[in-house]
């Protein structure tokens, strides 16, 4: 069994044309791109007021909430509800991408929020003291500090898309599911199990490109990182202490923001 | 309604069929969690490799990990069997962590007393950080048990039977009252693994009710 996968992933026939690995695959990364985009367009801000100004955390509560719909249901009901109203190709992508961007929304708007909830309070209070107004407070002080559950938030995102775009090829969708639904129909081992490493290496891949760049962008000041380099600087030393504090707070809800669902 | 009551028994044994395949790898997730939780919390060293690498397994996308099973198993693709595993891998993934943190959270001076009162440390552990740490791992296995729902019901893609048939057959024939009852019936099923998690957590934990 495992060589005529190898056998297929290795074909020639398989990494060029229009149903080659390299085009699923780069499908695939459109689709949740795309989503992704139009997810964090909506959830962080969203998040970002929500958490700033502490009105409308039920909202968030509310996007938890909807995490028990099944994703599978989700997909096939909006396909069943929008595919028959939109003409053309879109017919089947437009009900797949609503579907994805609604599961993308709760992890990044939790991710957003918990992570401004999260900010050292004593943070917030220095930056008001120094004369700083709600937005500045938000832009200059909460959302760097809150970068790192805004990450990981993200971060289950782009996998919960990557997932979830892969069954939505059981209803028409492009993309790497394509070899996955299709080996099953026509009882194909290796196609799907060839479709189902490159899934599996794909979201192995984003993920690690989405660490590397949270690593990035997160401060080093939040990581405790810079403790170890600002040794002889000993007047930062009650600056890294407070951050401690905060990351310790991180640890619960991180746990519901990386649930999987797909 | 009346397709409801027709179908009841049929969604009865598919509920049961989809708890059997959600709630059991959530049992034994939980098993294989606490040792490797303990490991992560003893030896800090072990703490990131153990995270980062039951982490990777949960990146796996459901359906691929369905259909990869097989291969390393050397089961059929139909077995339901390959289900329970790649629930059971998903849950301790998850709960790897949650284990590690909620052995955390237990106050250093209450195991310098516990070891002080002659706990040694198998039973320190059993009887004294593993109960303190229930309120954080229940909530793990909360998240757990949702996603396992959901995620169950992604089999019937493979075809395992349980309540995602609902959801497939429905989209199939185009019918609508199908589908929703798959979509309620998870719904409720996920409710009823929370409430069951939350009630047990309080059933171990009877001093967080003292004093309150």
């Amino acid at each position: 069994m495992i060589n005529s996968v190898f056998q297929w992933l290795t074909d020639p026939a398989q990494w060029s044309g229009p149903d080659g690995i390299p085009t699923r695959t780069l499908q695939h990364l459109g689709y949740c791109a795309v989503t992704l985009l139009i997810a964090a367009m909506i959830a962080i801000p969203l998040g970002l007021v929500v958490g700033h100004t502490g009105r409308g955390r039920s909202l968030v509560t509310v996007a938890n909430a909807l995490r028990a719909v099944p994703s599978l249901g989700l997909l096939f009901a909006i396909s069943l509800w929008l595919g028959p109203k939109i003409q053309g190709s879109l017919a089947f992508v437009i009900p797949s991408v609503i579907v994805l961007v609604l599961l993308a929304i709760p992890p990044i708007l939790s991710g957003t929020y918990a992570g401004i909830e999260a900010v050292d309070p004593a943070a917030r209070d220095a930056a008001k003291g120094m004369g700083m107004r709600g937005p500045e407070v938000l832009r200059v002080v909460e959302l760097p500090c809150a970068l790192p559950l805004l990450m990981s938030g993200l971060r289950s995102a782009a996998l919960q898309v990557i997932a979830t775009a892969t069954i939505a090829s059981s209803v028409s969708l492009g993309g790497l599911g394509r070899y996955l639904i299709d080996g099953l129909a026509s009882n194909q081992y290796e196609v799907m199990a060839g479709g189902a490493i490159c899934v599996a290496a794909l979201a192995l891949l984003i993920d690690l490109a989405m660490a590397g760049l949270q690593r990035a962008v997160v401060s080093p000041g939040l990581t405790g990182k810079y403790r170890q380099s600002s040794r002889l600087a000993s007047d930062s030393d009650s600056a890294t202490d407070g951050d401690g504090a905060a990351s310790e707070r991180r640890i619960p809800a991180e746990g519901m923001i990386s649930a999987k669902l797909s | 309604m009346s397709w409801v009551f027709d179908h009841f028994g049929q969604i009865m044994s598919l509920a049961g069929q989809h708890a059997y395949l959600a709630g059991v790898p959530l049992l034994i997730g939980l098993v294989l969690a606490l040792p490797l939780g303990w490991l992560a919390r003893r030896y800090p060293r072990l703490y990131p490799p153990l995270i980062v690498g039951t982490g990777l397994f949960y990146t796996i996308p459901s359906l691929a990990l369905f259909i990869l099973i097989p291969l390393v198993i050397g089961t059929r693709i139909l077995d339901p069997v390959n289900v329970v595993v790649a629930m059971t891998i998903y849950t301790m993934a998850l709960l790897v962590r949650t284990v590690a943190d909620g052995l955390g959270s237990v106050p250093d001076v209450v195991n310098q007393a516990a070891t002080a009162m002659g706990y040694k440390r198998i039973s320190r552990f059993f009887t004294v950080e593993l109960p303190l740490a229930v309120p954080v791992i229940s909530a793990g296995l909360r998240v757990a048990a949702v996603s396992n729902v959901s995620i169950v019901s992604v089999a019937s893609l493979v075809g395992v039977s349980q309540l995602g048939y609902f959801l497939t057959d429905g989209y199939q024939r185009g019918f609508a009252t199908e589908l929703v009852v798959g979509i309620v019936s998870c719904i409720v099923l996920a409710l009823v693994f929370d409430g069951l998690i939350v009630l047990a957590s309080r059933l171990v934990t009877p001093w967080q009710r003292v004093g309150r």
